[in-house]
């Protein structure tokens, strides 16, 4: 009876929408250790309802900025995450500062180009957990320290 | 229970769970309720359990034919002889 909860997860096709706005870069440093830190704040708007079925329990969404650097073909790192309970709460918009560091292993953050990535998790019920993101390219950082 | 009983109670408790669970199934994803299933197969077990599991008259229609106590009488069981210990003998 689980399984076959789980398996009519499968018939959803989910449609889910998502923008993230740059509002401000608040200040960007190199740490004394060396490494690169940016504070930035961010409105994230999304629509995840589509997601959610008589078997979703929760939908975990994250957002991870995604650049490439000599050292790393591809840096993640993860700014922001959320629990959304039920359908109702998932169309959502927040203003917010990056709620986890964005620090680099190095250097490399001057003038960097960065993709957003919205990534959600739908935890069933019972049975199988699907996973998808949405890919927002076309994001820069200054070219100097602030 | 009887024997013939005792098939009856395993067939039954069989074809209710699985039409339990398929309807609970179905009720719960046209309703869209995850609840609603659980609630409908955990009453389908209920049921099923006063069904199956206690003596009812209906598991009791073909009882097994036991000898009747005075033809018993009439064929009396042979005595058995004590058994007579016998030591073996060592190897030398």
């Amino acid at each position: 009876m689980c399984a076959m909860a789980s398996l009519s997860d499968n018939l959803n096709s989910p449609s889910p929408t998502s923008q993230i706005q740059i509002l401000n870069i608040n200040w960007f440093q190199k740490q004394p250790h060396g490494n690169d830190e940016v504070s930035l704040t961010m409105n994230i708007t999304a629509d995840l309802q589509s997601l959610f079925t008589w078997n979703t329990k929760q939908v975990f969404v994250f957002v991870a900025a995604e650049y490439e650097t000599p050292k790393n073909s591809l840096n993640q790192v993860s700014l922001w995450d959320a629990i959304i309970p039920t359908k109702e709460h998932a169309n959502f918009w927040i203003q917010t500062a990056n709620k986890y560091r964005f620090v680099d292993q190095g250097s490399n953050l001057r003038g960097k180009e960065f993709n957003l990535t919205l990534h959600w998790h739908v935890m069933p019920k019972t049975g199988k957990m699907f996973a998808d993101k949405i890919v927002m390219s076309g994001y820069r950082l200054p070219e100097e320290y602030r | 229970m009887d024997w013939q009983g005792q098939k009856l109670a395993e067939q039954l408790m069989q074809i209710m769970l699985l039409v339990f669970a398929v309807v609970a199934f179905t009720a719960g994803y046209i309703l869209g309720s995850f609840q609603t299933m659980i609630q409908i197969y955990a009453g389908g077990v209920v049921l099923t359990t006063l069904i199956t599991v206690p003596n009812w008259p209906w598991f009791n229609r073909h009882p097994l034919q036991w000898l009747d106590p005075s033809e018993a009488e009439k064929h009396p069981k042979p005595q058995l002889q004590p058994v007579n210990s016998k030591k073996k003998s060592a190897k030398k």
